[in-house]
C-alpha cells in the first residue's frame, strides 16, 4: 500500500511541475514577445577567447526570438507530458523547456543590446564554483546527520588563511594548499561541539559564523591593511588550457580553461556522487545520517564516522574558500563571501541532498547571478534585486514539495548518544 | 552453542532495569523471556548484544566468558538480534542494509553488492523467505522487513539468535509463520532467545520460559505450565485471566456509520466505504493489523478528522461537521490510543485530569468561579471506584504507572453520561492485573446498555471483549464476523484475504 501511494503522489507532483511548464510557457509567450511594445535587435556573441569559432555574433530581433524560444519551451512542455504519458523519464524535456524560456527571457531582458553569450555561461560556472564546493561541504556534513550552517565560515575563514598564506610565501599554490586545513579546522569546531557536547546545531553553526566573521574581520582590519603589501597580495592561480579541449567552441573557454580549483571542483563532484551511492564511505555516512542507532547495531562508530566526515566537508569547504582570493582577486577583504556559505546550503536543499543536484542547483544560482549582473550593465526592465532573490524562491519552492519529494537525512541535526534512543 | 547470564545488574539513575539476572540458554534450545512492558528485557537483551553496558555481571558463550563492548563483539561471538524496533535504514535496499557494517569492496573501491545478493537469495530459499534483495525497505511490508533482519543475522552466521518481541508488529498469520520458522532453525541447531508478553506464543514454540518481573528473574518454567501460572509470576500476584461476561443484549442502534470515507488533505481515502453499526448493549470490535485506518476511523468518529464524506450518526443525529467538543458532549466516551499524548495532561494533577472536560460546569464551577473542594471530593470517589493508585489526587498524572493512567483516562470518560463509548488500544503497555480492571470495566458497561466500539489489534483482547467483530484492512471493513468465528478466520481476513472460511485450515 504505502509503495502504491507514494507512486502516485511522486507522479502527481511530477505532472504539477508539467503543469507549471505549461503556465510558465504561456507566460513567456504573453509577457515576453506579446506585450512588449518596442522590440529591437538583440546580439548575441558566442566568442570569448582563443577556442574555435562556431558562429562569431547572432543578430535577432527581440519578439520574434521571444516567439521562438517561447514556441521551443511549449514544445519541449508537450514532450514532457508525452514522455510522462508513456511512463519514461522527462528529465530531457525539462532541461529543453528550460533552455526555452531562459532564452526567450534572455531576448526580452535585452532588446536593442548586446550579450557575451558565452561570457555569460563562463561567468556564471565561476561564480557557482564556491557554491558548488560549499554545497558539497553542506551534503558530505548533513548526509552524516549534522546539520552544517557554518559554510559560510568555513569558505569565509579559509579564503583568509589561503590569502594570507599566499600572501607571505607569495605562492598562490600554498594558499591553496593551506585552505582545506583551515577548512577543516573550523570544521573541528563544529564536530566536537555538534558531536561530542551535542548542542544545538543551527545556533553552534550561527555562532561559528559570527565567530569567523569577526576573527577575520579584526585580523583584516588590524594586520592586512597595516602591510598590505607583505599581508594581503597574494599572487593568483593561473588559468591552465587543457590541450585541444579548451578550443571547443563555446565550451572550452568555459569548462577548460580555468585554475586548478576548478578541475579539483570536476574531481570532488564526480568522487563525492559515485561514491555517496555506491562505496563504503557513502552507506555508512548515509546510515548514521539516516538512522544512527541501525549504524551502531551492525558495529558501526556512529560518532567517529560523523566526526571524520564533519572534517572532510570542513576540508571540501576549504577550496571553495581559497576560490575567492588565491583563486580570483588574490586579496582577502572584509566579509569578501558575502552570505554565499547560505546560498550554497540553498542550493543544497534544492539539489535534495545530492551531489548533481546541488551542482545543477548551485549553476542555477550562479547563472541568475551572472545574468543580474551582465543585465544591469546592459540596464533591463526588471530591478537587479529580484534577481538576487532567485536562488531564495528557488528553495522556497523546492522545500514547499512543488517539484518533487525533499527529503532531508532522517537524522539529520540529531545528536547520537550510545544506548539512549531507547 | 549456549548463552550464560551472570549476576547482570543495570541501572538507568535511579530506576534498576535489571536486578542480578541469572540465566542459561542451552543450545538448540528455545527459550523464551516473558515479562511485561517495562520489565527489563529490552535492556537485557540490548546488553548481550554490546549496545548497553552493564554495570555488573558476566556473559558467557559455551562456558567461556567473553567481553561484549560493542555489537560487533557480539556479532563475532555468534550472537545476532531481530530488535523490537527494526534495525534497518529505510531508503536502503535489502542487500545495503545487509552488508552495511561489513561491507567488501571490489577493486575499484567500489561496493560487492553481488555476493550479498547471492546470499540473501540463498538464505531466502532455504527458509521460504522471499525477500527480493534490491527492494527498498521501506517498501516492504513489516512482516518482510523481520525476514531480513533474521536474514542478516543468518549471514552473519550468529548461533545464537535473540528475537526481541518479534510478533508485535506482525499479522496472526504471520506470526504463525515465524513460530514455524523459529523451530526450523532451532533444529538446525541454533538457540534462541524468544521475548515476548504473550502467553500464548511461548507455550507455542519456547522449551524453557524465563519470567522476569521488575528486572528480577522471578522463576523458570516449561511450556507445560498453565498460562494462569505465568500469568501471576508476570504479575506477582494470582490473575484470572478470562473475562467473565454473559452473552450480550443487543438494544436499539446507537452508532451508525453508512458510506462513511476518511481523506487526508490531498484527497486520499484513509478509510473507505465503512458501513458500521453499534447498537446499546453491544461491544463491536474493530480489529486489523496496525495502520490499516483504525486510528483514522476513531478520530473521525470523535471529530478529530476533518475530511468527511458519508454519515456517521448518533442516535440518530449526524456527527459530521461537529467539532470535538460537540460531538463528546453529543454523548460519545473516548479513550484514545495515546494517552500519554491525547489522553491525559501529564503536567496536570489527577483531580485536574479527572474534571479536564467538566470543569467549568456544575458541581466543579458556578459562574466564573472554580470549586477545588468539591472537585477534590469527586475525584477521591473516582479514584475508589476506579481502583487508581496513586499517592494522592493531587500528584501530577505523570507520576503514574501505565495502568493507573489509563484508568484515569477511563475514569473521566465513562463518568459523563454517554450512550457510545470509543476505546483505541486500551490496554496497549498495561499489567496484566490493569488489564483484567479495564477488561471487566469495559463488559460493565455494556450490560448498563451502552454501546462500545473498541479498536484494538490485540486478537486476544478483541475475542474475550467483542460481540461482533469487524476487521480492517487497508482502510476497509472487509468483513464483520460474530465473535464465534475462528482465530484463523479472523487472522486471514487481517492480512487482506477475504475468501476466508474456504482457506480457513491452511495457515
Ligand atoms: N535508555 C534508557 N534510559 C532510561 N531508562 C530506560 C532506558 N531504557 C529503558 N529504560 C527503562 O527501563 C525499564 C525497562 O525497559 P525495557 O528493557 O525496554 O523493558 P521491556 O523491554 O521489558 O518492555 C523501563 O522502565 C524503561 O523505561
Ligand atoms: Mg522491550
Amino acid at each position: 500500500m504505502k509503495n502504491k501511494t507514494t507512486m502516485s503522489r511522486e507522479s502527481k507532483r511530477k505532472l504539477n511541475g508539467i503543469y507549471s511548464m505549461a503556465i510558465a510557457s504561456i507566460f513567456s509567450i504573453v509577457v515576453f514577445a506579446y506585450l512588449p511594445k518596442v522590440s529591437g535587435d538583440v546580439t548575441y556573441s558566442f566568442v570569448l577567447d582563443k577556442e574555435w569559432v562556431l558562429i562569431q555574433q547572432w543578430v535577432i530581433d527581440s519578439r520574434v526570438g521571444a516567439y521562438g524560444f517561447s514556441a521551443l519551451s511549449v514544445l519541449f512542455t508537450a514532450l514532457a507530458y508525452y514522455l510522462f504519458r508513456k511512463g519514461k523519464k522527462h528529465g530531457i524535456a525539462i532541461f529543453g523547456f528550460s533552455i526555452g524560456f531562459f532564452m526567450a527571457f534572455l531576448c526580452w531582458a535585452s532588446a536593442g543590446d548586446f550579450v557575451p553569450f558565452t561570457g555569460l555561461l563562463q561567468g556564471g560556472l565561476i561564480l557557482a564554483v564556491p557554491l558548488i564546493y560549499g554545497s558539497l561541504a553542506g551534503l558530505v556534513c548533513e548526509r552524516s546527520g549534522v546539520i552544517n550552517i557554518a559554510i559560510e565560515g568555513q569558505l569565509l575563514g579559509s579564503a583568509f588563511v589561503a590569502g594570507v598564506v599566499g600572501s607571505l610565501l607569495q605562492n598562490a599554490w600554498y594558499g591553496l594548499l593551506v585552505a582545506p586545513f583551515a577548512g577543516a579546522l573550523i570544521s573541528v569546531l563544529l564536530a566536537v561541539f555538534a558531536i561530542k557536547y551535542r548542542i544545538d546545531q543551527v545556533i553552534l553553526g550561527f555562532v561559528i559564523n559570527v565567530l569567523v566573521i569577526g576573527l577575520t574581520s579584526f585580523a583584516a582590519q588590524r594586520f592586512l591593511r597595516e602591510d598590505s603589501e607583505k599581508w594581503n597580495e597574494s599572487p593568483i592561480l593561473q588559468p591552465i588550457n587543457i590541450p585541444i579541449l579548451y578550443k571547443l567552441p563555446i565550451i572550452g573557454p568555459m569548462f577548460f580553461s580555468q585554475t586548478i580549483i576548478i578541475y579539483l571542483l570536476y574531481v570532488i563532484i564526480i568522487v563525492t556522487q559515485i561514491a555517496l551511492f555506491k562505496s563504503k564511505w557513502g552507506l555508512r555516512m548515509r546510515s548514521v545520517g539516516e538512522l544512527p542507532v541501525a549504524a551502531e547495531s551492525v558495529g558501526i562508530d556512529v560518532n567517529k564516522v560523523r566526526f571524520r566526515n564533519v572534517i572532510i566537508a570542513g576540508a571540501i569547504a576549504g577550496f571553495g574558500g581559497a576560490y575567492f582570493t588565491v583563486g580570483s582577486v588574490g586579496a582577502f577583504s572584509r566579509e569578501m563571501t558575502a552570505g554565499m556559505g547560505f546560498i550554497a546550503l540553498a542550493a543544497l536543499i534544492f539539489g535534495r541532498w545530492t551531489p548533481l543536484g546541488a551542482l545543477s542547483a548551485a549553476l542555477v544560482f550562479g547563472f541568475a547571478d551572472q545574468l543580474r549582473s551582465v543585465l544591469s550593465i546592459a540596464g533591463t526592465p526588471i530591478p537587479s534585486a529580484f534577481m538576487m532573490m532567485v536562488p531564495y524562491i528557488a528553495t522556497i519552492i523546492a522545500v514547499s514539495g512543488f517539484v518533487g519529494r525533499v527529503r532531508a537525512p532522517a537524522a539529520d541535526g540529531i545528536p547520537y548518544q550510545r544506548g539512549g534512543s531507547h | 552453542m549456549s548463552l550464560e547470564l551472570r549476576g547482570i545488574t543495570k541501572q538507568f539513575g535511579s530506576l534498576v532495569a535489571n536486578d542480578d539476572i541469572n540465566f542459561k540458554v542451552e543450545a538448540g534450545e528455545i527459550h523464551a523471556i516473558l515479562g511485561e512492558n517495562g520489565a527489563g528485557k529490552s535492556t537485557l537483551m540490548n546488553i548481550v548484544y554490546g549496545l548497553l553496558a552493564p554495570d555488573k555481571g558476566q556473559i558467557l558463550v559455551d562456558g567461556q566468558e567473553i567481553k561484549i563492548k560493542s555489537p560487533l563483539d557480539a556479532l563475532a561471538a555468534g550472537i545476532g538480534m531481530v530488535h523490537q524496533h527494526f534495525m534497518l535504514i529505510p531508503v536502503f535496499t535489502v542487500a545495503e542494509n545487509i552488508v552495511l557494517g561489513h561491507e567488501k569492496t571490489n577493486r575499484a573501491g567500489l561496493l560487492d553488492l553481488a555476493t550479498a545478493r547471492e546470499e540473501i537469495i540463498r538464505v531466502s530459499k532455504e527458509f521460504n523467505f522471499e525477500v527480493d534483495p534490491d527492494a527498498l525497505i521501506e517498501d516492504l511490508p513489516v512482516g518482510i522487513q523481520q525476514r531480513v533482519e533474521i536474514i542478516r543475522a543468518l549471514i552473519y552466521n550468529s548461533k545464537i539468535l535473540i528475537l526481541d518481541e518479534p510478533t508485535a508488529v506482525l499479522t496472526p498469520q504471520e506470526t504463525d509463520e515465524l513460530l514455524a520458522n523459529m523451530k526450523k532453525l532451532r533444529d538446525s541447531g541454533r538457540s534462541i532467545v524468544f521475548i515476548t508478553h504473550k502467553l500464548r506464543e511461548v507455550k507455542a514454540v519456547a522449551d524453557r520460559i524465563s519470567i522476569i518481573r521488575r528486572g528480577k528473574v522471578v522463576g523458570t518454567v516449561q511450556p507445560s505450565a498453565s498460562q494462569e501460572e505465568m500469568a501471576s509470576l508476570m504479575v506477582g500476584r494470582p490473575v484470572d485471566l478470562t473475562v467473565n461476561k454473559a452473552d450480550g443484549k443487543p438494544g436499539k442502534t446507537i452508532l451508525e456509520m453508512v458510506d462513511l470515507n476518511v481523506l487526508d488533505t490531498t484527497g486520499r481515502a484513509l478509510a473507505s466505504k465503512i458501513n458500521l453499526t453499534v447498537s446499546a448493549g453491544e461491544v463491536v470490535a474493530v480489529a486489523g493489523v496496525q495502520g490499516n485506518g483504525q486510528s483514522e476511523l476513531a478520530e473521525a468518529i470523535v471529530g478529530l478528522r476533518e475530511h468527511l464524506t458519508g454519515s456517521i450518526k448518533l442516535s440518530g443525529n449526524e456527527l459530521i461537521g461537529r467539532s470535538v467538543d460537540e460531538c463528546l458532549k453529543a454523548g460519545i466516551a473516548y479513550v484514545p490510543e495515546s494517552r500519554e499524548l491525547d489522553g491525559l495532561i501529564s503536567s496536570f494533577s489527577i483531580t485536574e485530569n479527572l474534571i479536564l472536560d467538566t470543569h467549568g460546569e456544575a458541581p466543579y464551577s458556578k459562574g466564573i468561579f472554580y470549586k477545588p473542594a468539591m472537585a477534590h471530593q469527586v475525584a477521591l470517589e473516582r479514584i475508589k471506584e476506579f481502583d487508581i493508585r496513586a499517592q494522592s489526587a493531587n500528584d501530577p498524572a505523570s507520576s503514574l504507572s501505565g495502568g493507573n493512567k489509563q484508568k484515569v483516562v477511563l475514569a473521566r470518560e465513562l463518568s459523563r453520561p454517554v450512550e457510545l463509548v470509543v476505546v483505541c488500544q486500551p490496554t496497549r503497555g498495561l499489567d496484566v492485573g490493569s488489564i483484567e480492571f479495564v477488561h471487566q470495566r469495559l463488559i460493565s458497561e455494556r450490560d448498563s446498555g451502552r454501546a462500545v466500539l473498541l479498536f484494538s489489534t490485540e486478537l486476544d483482547e478483541v475475542f474475550a471483549l467483542a460481540d461482533r467483530i469487524a476487521i480492517m484492512y487497508r482502510g476497509e471493513i472487509i468483513a464483520i464476523v460474530p465473535a464465534t468465528a475462528s482465530r484463523e478466520e479472523v487472522g486471514l481476513y487481517m492480512a487482506g484475504i477475504r475468501t476466508a472460511t474456504a482457506k480457513g485450515g491452511a495457515a
